[in-house]
């Protein structure tokens, strides 16, 4: 039983209307194996300046995989990623951050007994004096840099102060996305951000994610949601069993074809050796 | 609920919004303590009204009982400097056990570079070394134990870090290895009579100003710099501190090293005090550290607690024990009454936790 919602086709939305940029990120034969696992295996794939993709495919497809290597959570184990006109090879995921590509995990990367800008600013922090690992903290310029962060975004936080273990579901995944809006990452990579989240709480995720597209940045969204994915996304390109199998533009499809794809009834003829 | 969940605006920081800082309630439950015993005082037949704190027979130009209070500080000061390194360790989600043995094996190493060349005209019967290594400056001494201590965190922490054992496995491994130190390093002899100079390190209240100085710095460093930061976050969530880009293990390396650092430096002010090292001290010196950092509300998941906690944590301490003595209890009461104590504090505190959580 897989656990896409197909009941909802998403051609009833207007798609947007703006004019995509040059390439922002582009994957050549990417491929991860884990020991005699093939996780991913060969794919190709592009995003254009002010694209917003969608990634979909079964539990297992190979989303996550593809995700992890390109933010360097993980080693490729063959392939080139070119991001921003240049082939990079991340050692980690802050040298990722560090060059303009923002995640927002599967599971929350947030600190519970921590406070919003604590949060905004891990591994990161910004300091008024340096000194090693004794630098002094700026706690003043965090605390302002995350106000303007969550005004540009539109989070509502009652009290920036607290704790995250304090805040509801949609507060956290709202504090985990106000990070890319605070370091003006060049592209946004969400995996699955409102699994977890009530109907409510996906609104404004939701909302979140359309003044990203507006501000013109490029996301990469997971997600099983295809009513989200059809409402938010220009694209969607499938994956199956670790490689791509369709890469279909909003308005050339509906759910019911996406779907197809997502379980093996249909694979686009230039991606046929995936069948 | 809408309200809160949607929309802009709203974010200035609300002071009624700010949580109770936990300090406050250990806080309260030391003045109770304090109370309780200041009660029995004045009820059991046998106290004569005597006052625990208080200055009720005009001993002193105070309204207090000067020296019970230092002698309660005092009894603390020294495993309370150990405390300040266990509550790092704690909040960064580890434990460790090696600091008791550490002070052991630290004293007889450090005594070894701090003695007198003539004790009263004659050599020094407990030479360790020779001629070379008597009557040398003070800093001997002090970096020497400092060194060792580096070296023994250093590989708690890169044990830890890199072969993902857990600290309690670890750090019990090092609780045996530096308690077999202690006894080797002079096959269980007492290493005595240090210079004037170290003499003086540990004396009178001394004990007192090393372990408040150091309260307050380590205060400083957690609230104010990355290192502090950092340790709150790798406690919290070690995961999403890996991911965010810290260098968990050099960070935990640093953790320990600066842990055990403090436990060597307890074991100079303590060898100082004593006048001597024996390869036993610092028996369970490590779990009441350890018990120290718990009353004070440092959370043994990790991610929570503060220094400013563990020093009313080390006052609960004191008081205590200084308590069972005023009204005449026996120490096998006083035992008793710490284990109630350590188990409830951590039962108070979760409840504490849960109800916060319920109420978000």
């Amino acid at each position: 039983m897989s656990d896409i919602d197909t009941h909802l086709s998403g051609t009833a939305f207007p798609h947007s209307e703006a004019p995509l940029g040059d390439v922002i990120l582009e994957t050549r034969d990417l491929t991860k194996h884990y020991g005699g696992v093939h996780a991913l295996e060969g794919a190709n794939f592009t995003l254009r300046r002010g694209e917003h993709v969608a990634i979909m495919g079964d539990n297992g497809a190979g989303k996550s995989t593809f995700v992890r290597q390109i933010t360097g959570v993980e080693q490729r184990t063959r392939g080139d990623i070119i991001f921003d006109g240049k082939p990079i090879h991340f050692e980690n995921p802050m040298d990722a951050r560090n060059a303009g590509i923002e995640t927002v995990f599967q599971t929350l990367a947030l600190a519970d007994q921590l406070d919003v800008p604590d949060n905004l600013f891990l591994g990161r922090e910004l300091v008024k004096f340096r000194f090693g690992p004794f630098s002094i903290l700026d706690y003043k310029a965090m605390r302002q840099r995350t106000l303007d962060a969550l005004e540009k975004t539109g989070v509502k936080i009652p009290n920036i102060r607290g704790t995250i273990e304090r805040m509801s579901g949609g507060q956290r995944q709202c504090v985990a996305i106000a990070r890319t809006a605070t370091f003006h990452s060049k592209l946004t990579i969400m995996d699955e951000p409102t699994a977890a989240l009530g109907v409510q709480e996906t609104a404004q995720v939701e909302s979140i994610i359309r003044t990203l597209k507006e501000a013109g940045e490029p996301l990469i969204l997971i997600s099983h949601n295809m009513r989200q994915v059809m409402d938010l996304c220009d694209r969607i390109v499938v994956f199956r069993r670790g490689r791509i199998c369709a890469n279909l533009l909003k308005e050339e499809t509906d759910g019911q074809d996406v779907v197809a794809y997502i379980t093996g009834a249909k694979t686009q003829p230039e991606y046929a050796d995936a069948a | 609920m809408a309200e809160t969940t949607h929309g802009t605006g709203g974010l200035a920081f609300d002071k009624s919004k700010r949580s109770w800082p936990n300090e406050i309630n250990i806080f309260f439950a030391l003045l109770l303590i304090i109370g309780i015993f200041e009660a029995a005082g004045q009820l059991l037949p046998y106290m004569n009204g005597q006052s625990f704190l208080f200055d009720s027979q005009g001993r002193f130009d105070s309204i207090f009982n000067e020296q019970r209070l230092r002698i309660i500080i005092l009894q603390v000061a020294i495993i309370g400097i150990i405390a300040l390194g266990s509550t790092q360790v704690i909040i960064s989600g580890g434990i460790d056990l090696s600091a008791g043995p550490l002070v052991g094996a630290t004293a007889m190493i450090v005594m070894s570079f701090a003695q007198t060349e003539l004790v009263n005209g004659n050599p020094n019967p407990k030479a360790v070394f020779g001629v070379w290594a008597m009557d040398l400056p003070v800093i001997v001494p002090i970096l020497v134990g400092l060194a060792f201590g580096a070296l023994i965190g250093c590989v708690n922490g890169s044990l830890i870090a890199y072969t993902g054992i857990p600290p309690f496995i670890a750090t019990l491994g090092m609780f045996l290895f530096a308690r077999g130190v202690s006894r080797w390093w002079t096959e269980g002899q007492p290493v005595s009579f240090p210079t004037e100079q170290f003499a003086a390190l540990g004396s009178g209240m001394m004990p007192v100003f090393w372990f408040l100085s150091l309260a307050v710095l380590f205060h400083l460093i957690l609230r104010y710099t990355l290192y502090g930061k950092r340790t709150y976050a790798i406690g919290s969530n070690e995961d999403a501190a890996r991911m965010s880009g810290i260098n968990v293990r050099r960070h935990k390396i640093l953790v320990y090293m600066i842990a055990s650092m403090l436990a060597a430096f307890a074991a100079v002010i303590l060898s100082s005090k004593n006048l001597t090292a024996q390869a036993g001290m610092g028996q369970f010196y490590e779990l009441y550290a350890i018990a120290m950092a718990v009353i004070g509300g440092v959370s043994l998941s990790g991610g929570r607690g503060s220094v400013p906690g563990t020093v009313l944590g080390a006052m609960v301490f004191g008081v205590i024990q200084s308590g069972f003595t005023y009204v005449k209890l026996d120490a096998y009461y006083q035992l008793m009454a710490m284990g109630i104590i350590i188990v409830a504090a951590v039962v108070l505190d979760k409840w504490r936790q849960q109800r916060a959580a319920a109420r978000a």
